[in-house]
């Protein structure tokens, strides 16, 4: 008896010792070239120019700085622009997937929606066959006239199936039935059982599909490459991919033998330019410790059976 | 419980409240699904835009067949588009599926789990990064006059390579960190499969006398077999898509590497915002999706037949 209770789950399981070791390495290894971007480009952010030219990029400059930060914030019009949009396409698009994904899929979880089956299949179906980037386009630009407006980048993404297929089955396993007849018995009405009984449940759900909606707003630069062409109103990652292509532009004309100036292109130094990349990861990085065991959740308590 | 067959108008009014919750939805359904996925009859047309309004351009283009299709087919990018597109993902269908299973049981095995929570928080992190950030992260590296490796190669006495004008490197290099970038996220599926084994069956089997080895062959692989089956239809649907970040933001659009980066998604977005050719670009989406369809679909059947629990749908 004694002996049995010593064998907990975690032993049986468990590698011995010396496979331990080694697969401790191997991911300590794994786990460090995963969190090395980010420090990479903070420690360059705060690498003095000069030393950039004369060493290139280190991961220990001799000479640490804020310049490149004060800088920032002094010239940083752009910068500061793209960050409002960055935010404002985030904050807004969020709650709209939030609301609509969690709304249709309440409306499919619930038994007596005599079209609940009709409206699963609406939306399953859209898992199955991609429109494309070309008529997705056309829509965008032609049918909404959405080029260079704001909107474009958030009303693409502002519902998600995959979301409401997470929500579904968070519904269906997670709110008990009863406690909806009851509230009906009670004489609640089916709007006011949803948003004073529902949603308080099912925060949990939502806290996790907000999440991975929030970062897919954030990290999106490919609609703002396809829809903002002639604006400065751009989100924070399609600004770096600007600035990436002015280098790559730049570094061209000048092996071509033509001057960085002529190009006429105005671009921020090294540092300042990591600089930019650190302010547009440091949202992530802050929260992400976080938010991350939602996604741990949300992938394994989702599922994807349909 | 006997009902009475109700008028199709009294359903609706009883379901009123239900219709509002899914009406903005089934409005984004319609305008960014339904109408982008018929929209796509512009690949057997010449496509013309008109003042009149999209759906008027859509119904007045001239009709061509499969005129634009045949023009991507004789083009030289389509056999170097199609061997990138399913070269990539063959190898990420391949590494992915092993990587993330052969992480997933070992960080299930692992005995120390204050030091697993630290690695999977760690492994989990490129995947929240967007290929705009990890761009400048690995020009840092790769960069020719600047970048860490030149800088190690050089103070070896070794001549510097310019990577972002050496197509030969980049296979290898592109193929690396796609794995690298999923690894945590793909891997956590397995793991957690891997976790919710009843230890009971491990006891069992080490009474057998099974080693770590045949445990993790007899025990693990067999319980993980039908999320992995799962997995494997959802991603060989996508075996003619591509990360598109991957392919076009890290090579940094360099002209001497479009031979081994360029993918069908980067050449429809070049053929869109450089030559302009609607009908050709959404021909090659077309087939795309198409294949990614029917593939799904016989993925799935196939799954079916032998492993029913495991089919999508």
């Amino acid at each position: 008896m004694r002996k049995k209770k010593h064998i907990s789950a975690v032993d049986i399981r468990s590698f011995s010792k010396g496979p331990n070791i080694f697969f401790n390495i191997l991911l300590a290894i794994l786990a460090l070239s995963c969190v090395l971007p980010f420090f990479f480009i903070i420690v360059l952010s705060l690498t003095k120019e000069s030393d950039i030219t004369t060493y290139g990029y280190q991961f220990w400059p001799k000479h640490w700085t804020f310049a490149s930060y004060e800088y920032l914030g002094r010239m940083g019009g752009q910068v500061l622009e793209s960050f409002g949009v960055s935010i404002f396409v985030t904050v807004i698009g969020t709650l709209m997937n939030s609301l609509f994904s969690s709304t249709y899929a309440y409306a499919i979880s619930r038994r007596d929606f005599a079209f609940a089956r009709f409206f699963t299949i609406f939306a399953l179906v859209s898992m199955l066959f991609t429109p494309g980037m070309v008529p997705t386009y056309l829509v965008v630009t032609q049918m909404l006239g959405l080029k260079d407006n704001v909107w474009a980048l958030i009303l693409p993404a502002c519902f998600g199936v995959y979301n409401v297929l997470i929500m579904r089955t968070f519904f269906k396993t997670s709110i008990p039935e009863a406690i909806l007849e009851s509230a009906r018995v009670d004489g609640a009405g089916e709007i006011k059982i949803f948003t004073d009984i529902v949603v308080p449940m099912a925060i949990p759900g939502i806290a996790t599909i907000s999440l991975f909606t929030c970062l897919s707003y954030w990290n999106d630069w490919f609609n703002a490459m396809l829809y903002m062409t002639n604006t400065k109103m751009i989100p924070l990652q399609y600004l770096l991919v600007q600035i990436s292509n002015n280098i790559q532009y730049m570094s061209q004309t000048i092996s071509a033998g033509g001057s960085a100036l002529a190009a006429g292109q105005t671009l921020p130094s090294e540092g300042m330019r990591f600089a930019i990349v650190v302010v547009a990861t440091l949202p992530i990085a802050l929260t992400y410790p976080f938010f991350q065991k939602y996604f741990v959740k949300g992938m394994t308590i989702g599922g994807v059976k349909g | 419980m006997v009902k009475k067959k109700k008028s199709f108008w009294q359903k609706l009014k009883d379901n009123r409240v239900y219709l509002l919750l899914v009406a903005p939805g089934t409005l984004f359904l319609i305008i960014f699904f339904y109408i982008p996925v018929l929209a796509n009859v512009v690949a057997f047309q010449n496509f013309q835009y008109s003042d009149q309004g999209f759906i008027y351009s859509l119904f007045h283009s001239p009709w061509v067949g499969f005129q634009n299709f045949e023009f991507f087919f004789k083009s030289a990018d389509f056999w170097i588009v199609l061997r990138n597109t399913l070269g990539y993902n063959l190898a990420f269908l391949f590494l992915n599926f092993f990587f993330a299973i052969f992480f997933g049981i070992v960080m299930s095995q692992l005995r120390n789990r204050k030091l697993l929570k630290v690695y999977q928080t760690s492994m989990l992190f490129p995947y929240f990064l967007s290929w705009a950030v990890l761009a400048f992260f690995i020009y840092a590296f790769l960069s020719p006059d600047k970048g860490i490796i030149n800088h190690i190669i050089q103070s070896m006495g070794g001549k510097p390579i310019d990577f972002y004008n050496t197509p030969s490197v980049w296979p290898g290099l592109l193929i690396f960190l796609g794995v690298w970038k999923g690894i945590g996220y793909n891997s956590i599926l397995y793991f957690a499969t891997a976790m919710g084994i009843n230890p009971e069956y491990y006891e069992a089997a080490m009474i057998d006398g099974a080693n770590k080895w045949e445990q993790i062959k007899n025990v693990t692989l067999p319980a993980i077999l039908p999320v992995a089956t799962l997995m494997l239809i959802l991603n060989i649907g996508g075996i003619f898509r591509s990360d598109f970040g991957l392919f076009y933001l890290i090579p940094r659009n360099s002209g001497t590497l479009i031979n081994v980066s360029q993918t069908f998604d980067t050449y429809i977005y070049r053929a869109l915002t450089t030559t302009n050719d609607i009908g050709m670009s959404t021909a090659a989406g077309l087939l795309q999706s198409v294949v990614g369809m029917l593939l799904i679909i016989i993925t799935n059947m196939i799954v079916r037949k032998k492993q029913p629990d495991a089919a999508l749908f």
